[in-house]
């Protein structure tokens, strides 16, 4: 391991938090919005409001996973000219606070790091980048495991973190597979569906939360439709931490003054970390 | 649908090249499946119910009657002898444009179909950019009686509101999709979004051979019939092998399709043309494996249209149908190893093209295949000037070219 030994791996949040008997509360934003300064404020008012664990997003322009909110503020983001490199200094930002961070990505930007050359080389380079700008690992939407290995091999080479997904569609074996290839925590999508703020908690969520429980002793999380206090009670009932990022990304689309944007984003985090509590 | 098959009828054996996909879905650097976990299960599920009935007789039986009852295949191989003197060798032209719906892509939709119907899903999705295969899924949607819905980019609504009609008076349902460049490549993305919450009653009919496992060995297996027919008209009628075979290449399954039979007959030199643009040295184009850089777009590792960060950048083709900033990873494999060569051809190359067909053999082609007829006639001449006039050149014409008259209205200033 390179830089690990100063890296702040999501385990040390999770230990805190089961000492505390509690869910942790994990929020997204992507970087670079509104711009990459913006970006970085948002996201530690996110931490100074209560968050375990950040997770900062990539924006990508083939987002199949997202639903409009996300897609629309990593599409103003790429406008505005965010690079990945301005993901990197956003995890520095973000990490120098003690909060363990985590990048969100679509595979393509991974895989084409510093531009043209071979894939493996590219994954090499962006883990170590990664690690040393304090960033705790990965999470890979459109990345299985069985498709993984440069991105394995480059994770484990670092001591980052491997936080792939299960879904309610994911068979007995195909979880196990996962949750084997995991590091830091599972990611359990709660519905079938992409991200987005839903008025009712799936019945989805808490049967997968078992199935994923009874392969690994990892924790689980759930994301996918959290967006107030008593839903992320309800979701952390069951499982080991409550992902939020639609609801986080809404809070800043609907207020124009950056300031007003901040305080609604406070409010909503201090909501969620109750409920996380409350769980 | 009262097909059945013929008791004893002996099994029809597909068979396999030596440039197919592994078990993974990978040839040789490319493919794969790079997905969400919340489809592979759905993925999984059609990778079985695709090899089974590839593998039952009864399927095979169906499918070819329906593209020969209902699609009017096999489509002629026609020797253009017009063109063939003009050129100094022969010419010949695998008719696509005379299935139903007037391009290639109604096999493919077809036979997807016809396996959704057997997996007993009820409701079919479809991306389409200039909306020929939106229009070609529609129609496999009515003829087979299934619910379906057409993402199509919101920008390509506006200027293809002909086919956005046929889509309504074929019963499908439009979505215009505004988010990203609002394009073939977001209708994709949009289409997925929806798979991912529907997959439990809903396929996904892919358009091109491209996207994750086992979209690009599939639809080329439903596309494989173009050359397995032309493959073995040219045979019947000239005694021998072409010398050259040629085909447009946007996502490639025209392309795939016609390549697939002759990928072991290594006489046969093949070439892919994809669309050039305004040139491949303005960057506004659409020739992916030209430019080979390699990352993920939509599933699978193939050669896209990126920038330094692995970004997709938008493409350009006066060609709605290639206008796509990925390709299908069996052409990116055979170029990788030499097999097939792929050449730009620009806009201004097409559209003479168009123009030279049209009034020299009174056929209008799409503009997409006017792409493969300008590449195929260079190879032409020169496969003419070393062998003579028996040097033999076949030409896949993916698409008719009716769909394309207002581009040609104002480029001929018609």
């Amino acid at each position: 391991m390179s830089t690990a030994a100063t890296t702040l791996t999501t385990s040390t949040a999770f230990e805190k938090t089961r000492a505390e008997g509690r869910a942790a509360l994990i929020g997204y934003l992507p970087a670079g919005f509104p711009d990459v300064p913006g970006g970085i404020d948002a996201l530690r008012c996110l931490v100074d409001s209560g968050c375990d664990i950040i997770e900062v997003g990539l924006p990508y322009s083939d987002p199949v996973m997202d639903g409009p909110t996300i897609q629309l503020a990593a599409q103003r983001a790429l406008e505005g000219g965010v690079r990945t490199a301005d993901v990197l200094r956003t995890v520095e930002a973000v990490a120098a606070t003690g909060t363990p961070t985590v990048v969100m990505t679509y595979w393509n930007p991974v895989e084409h790091y510093g531009g043209r050359g071979g894939h493996a080389q590219s994954v090499t380079r962006f883990a170590a980048d990664l690690a040393g700008a304090g960033g705790a690992g990965l999470i890979t939407p459109d990345l299985t495991p069985d498709s993984a290995p440069e991105w394995i091999a480059a994770a484990d080479e670092h001591g980052l973190d491997k936080i792939f997904l299960v879904a309610p569609s994911s068979t007995e074996s195909r979880v196990a597979m996962t949750t084997a290839a995991c590091r830091g925590f599972v990611y359990a999508t709660a519905v079938m569906g992409v991200t987005g703020a839903r008025t009712t908690t799936s019945d989805l969520a808490g049967p997968l939360v078992a199935r994923t429980k009874a392969t690994t002793d990892l924790p689980v999380c759930v994301g996918l439709g959290v967006s107030n206090g008593d839903q992320a009670a309800e979701v952390a009932s069951y499982a080991d931490g409550v992902i939020v990022g639609s609801a986080f990304v809404r809070a800043l689309l609907d207020n124009d003054d950056r300031a007003a944007g901040l305080r609604a984003l406070a409010a909503l985090t201090e909501d969620l970390a109750v409920g996380c509590r409350r769980g | 649908m009262t097909t059945t098959s013929t008791p004893g009828q002996q099994a029809p054996v597909i068979p396999p090249s030596s440039f197919d996909a592994d078990e993974g879905g990978w040839f040789g650097d490319f493919g794969g499946r790079f997905m969400p976990e919340a489809l592979v299960a759905a993925l999984d599920e059609l990778t079985e119910a695709w090899q089974d009935a590839m593998a039952d007789p009864t399927f095979i039986h169906d499918f070819e009657t329906i593209c020969r009852d209902y699609g009017g295949m096999p489509s002629s191989l026609y020797e253009a002898r017009r063109l063939s003197d003009k050129v100094g060798a022969r010419i010949l032209l695998k008719r696509e444009d005379l299935n139903h719906t007037g391009a290639h892509k109604i096999r493919n939709v077809l036979g997807q179909a016809l396996l959704t119907r057997r997996m007993g899903k009820q409701r079919v999705i479809a991306e389409t950019g200039a909306g020929q295969h939106g229009v070609a899924s529609a129609t496999a949607a009515a003829y087979f009686g299934l619910d379906c819905t057409v993402y199509m980019g919101a920008v390509d609504v506006k200027r293809q509101a002909l086919n956005v009609a046929r889509m309504h008076l074929l019963g499908a349902k439009v979505v215009p999709v505004d988010s990203g460049s609002a394009t073939l490549k977001d209708a994709i993305n949009e289409a997925m979004r929806d798979w991912v919450a529907s997959v439990d009653h809903t396929a996904y009919l892919f358009g091109t051979a491209a996207g994750p496992h086992p979209f690009p060995s599939m639809v080329r297996d439903f596309a494989r019939g173009i050359g397995d027919e032309a493959r073995a008209q040219c045979l019947e009628r000239y005694g021998r092998l072409p010398d050259a075979i040629a085909a447009c290449v946007g996502g490639g399954s025209n392309a795939i399709g016609l390549f697939q039979a002759f990928l072991d007959d290594e006489d046969v030199a093949i070439y892919g043309f994809e669309p050039g643009g305004d040139g491949i040295e303005t960057g506004r184009h659409a020739a992916t494996i030209h430019q080979g850089d390699s990352g993920v777009l939509h599933g699978a590792r193939t050669y896209v249209l990126q920038d330094e960060d692995g970004q997709t950048i938008e493409s350009h083709s006066i060609s709605a149908g290639l206008d796509y900033p990925g390709v299908g990873p069996q052409h990116a494999h055979l170029a990788k190893v030499g097999r097939a060569t792929y050449l730009p051809i620009t806009d201004a190359e097409a559209m003479d093209a168009m123009a030279l067909l049209s009034r020299t053999e009174g056929i209008i082609p799409a503009i997409e295949s006017a792409h493969a007829i300008a590449g195929a006639l260079r190879v032409a001449e020169q496969l003419g000037a070393e062998k003579g006039p028996d040097a033999t050149v076949l030409i896949n014409l993916s698409g008719r070219g009716d769909k394309d008259m207002e581009t040609a209205m104002e480029w001929f200033d018609l």
